[in-house]
């Protein structure tokens, strides 16, 4: 079970958090200017590394603030907790 | 290779000798193969076989930075069936399921496929309609399966609590009766024996570290054990796709997650069937040495550690006992974690990338091993023709930009 820092309430159980996949990906402003490719890209392709990864976490059951986090896909350990900018 | 038979089996007895030779040689790998397979779980044996002995292509290498079915081969729950919704998942899991039924006389190996029939639960009135539409899908695509009432259910599973009071309550199920389980590692052993005997070199503890390309195609790939050529690679590494795509900057629809399951102590017969239920995130069958084998959903976040929380089989157990009240008490032994590569739409990724002469099969998520030969069967074709089979033409990479998805969350999601 992971111990998940919220940046406004805390060091919470990961139950009452939800996940939210790869951060920092932007819907692109004008999506009708891009290629089938590109708009696959954004919809569908990840990253998904295997070590770091920086990813989103809703307090759902908390405060429901969204905020990022880089955390390691092996060891689970959370690097890192930062805000949404 | 020594094939097996009653004779041969007293024949060793009576020389009370080691007179089994190895399943199959570990040799070096060679320079160059013309095809290799990266990935030795039984999606990967199951395509170099299909490759030896439908195409008559045997100049093959297996790699596999592990042992032979020491990742998800040997990590699921041992589930086989084929009911699925759309055609073209249904197609290829009934596919894999026909292979199934032959697999122990095909590879001359008992497999100990058991089809012992699978029941689907709904727990609500709209899932049952969900479950009546699958039903009746199955049975228009030729697909054993029938809709079963409460009544009739409390009858076939005398221990499954069907009380309208329940905190899951039990309005019916979908059977399949041709579905089962079959033992995983007697799959994946019998499919590298079958493979070796046809001339398929199998190179356990070999890591792909690279792959080279030419000009826009596959050259070959860097290894542990040093650099091998071949025109052809295909990529079977299941959870760990995503990082072998990465090698040849191609990117893949792709997210990987633990997905967890544990076995009790081993117990009297108790459950003769499979019991599902993708509401609550659980299933449960019995294995022949008597265990229960329980599976449970996977947890949210990406992982490659092979361990996920504890919340989530607490959550599936607790799932299992409202159901089962018998279980109450069983103790579990064992408890694991898989890395399961999820796809947007629940179906798996199967056919060449934009890199020519590189193939991929992978995001088969939660419910790969009900598809191990069906699997190998399709991209054996791919790999040895250029073009897809027709089972899996569907299923290329590029319906992610053509928008042609498969959803098949229903029948998949998480109870595979």
């Amino acid at each position: 079970m992971l111990l998940i820092e919220c940046p406004w309430c805390g060091p919470r159980d990961e139950s009452e958090f939800s996940y939210g996949g790869e951060a920092h990906i932007v819907r692109p402003p004008e999506p009708d200017r891009l290629t089938d490719e590109e708009w696959a890209d954004y919809l569908f392709m990840r990253k998904n590394p295997r070590g770091r990864h920086l990813e989103q976490w809703c307090h759902a059951h908390g405060c429901r603030q969204w905020f990022n986090a880089e955390r390691d896909t092996v060891t689970s350990e959370i690097v890192r907790i930062y805000r949404v900018e | 290779m020594k094939r097996y038979s009653v004779f041969a089996l007293a024949r060793n007895a009576l020389r009370f000798g080691p007179g089994w030779p190895a399943l199959w040689r570990s040799p070096d790998p060679k320079a160059s193969y013309d095809a290799v397979i990266v990935g030795g779980g039984g999606h990967g044996l199951a395509t170099a076989c299909y490759l030896a002995s439908e195409h008559g292509i045997t100049n093959v290498a297996v790699l596999e930075k592990g042992w032979i079915g020491g990742g998800n081969t040997g990590r699921n729950t041992t589930i086989v069936r084929s009911n699925y919704l759309w055609d073209d998942a249904a197609a290829l899991y009934e596919k894999s399921l026909q292979l199934f039924e032959g697999l122990s006389q095909a590879l001359n190996f008992n497999v100990m496929f058991s089809q012992r029939g699978v029941f689907n639960l709904g727990h609500s009135v709209h899932e049952m309609r969900d479950i009546a539409r699958r039903v009746n899908a199955n049975r228009l695509n030729g697909i054993d399966g029938r809709l079963v009432g409460a009544d009739e259910l409390a009858r076939l599973l005398p221990i499954l609590n069907v009380s309208a009071r329940g905190r899951y309550p039990v309005l019916g199920a979908s059977f399949q009766p041709r579905g089962g389980v079959a033992r995983h590692d007697a799959v994946a052993w019998g499919l590298a024996r079958a493979a070796d005997a046809r001339g398929v070199d199998i190179i356990q503890n070999c890591e792909v570290t690279g792959i080279r390309r030419e000009r826009g195609r596959v050259a070959g790939v860097e290894t542990t054990r040093g650099y091998i050529r071949a025109r052809k690679v295909g990529l079977v590494a299941a959870g760990h796709s995503s990082v072998l795509a990465s090698m040849a900057d191609v990117r893949l629809p792709i997210e990987s997650h633990p997905l967890q399951a544990l076995v009790s102590e081993p117990m009297k017969p108790v459950l003769d069937t499979v019991v599902m239920s993708n509401a609550v995130h659980a299933y449960i069958s019995q294995s022949d040495k008597g265990e229960l084998v329980v599976g449970a959903g996977i947890d949210s976040w990406n992982g490659y550690g092979q361990r996920g929380s504890f919340g989530t089989v607490e959550g599936a157990l607790a799932a299992i006992v409202e159901m089962f009240p018998i279980f109450s008490r069983v103790r579990m032994l064992r408890h694991w974690a898989g890395i399961v590569d999820t796809t947007p739409d629940a179906c798996p990724i199967i056919g060449e990338t934009p890199v020519r002469g590189l193939f991929v099969n992978c995001g088969w998520g939660t419910g790969g091993f009900k598809a191990t030969p069906g699997s190998g069967w399709v991209l054996a074709h791919t790999m040895a023709t250029g073009e897809p089979h027709p089972l899996n033409a569907p299923f290329a990479l590029n319906r992610f930009v053509t928008g042609r998805l498969v959803d098949e969350h229903g029948a998949a999601g998480v109870a595979h």
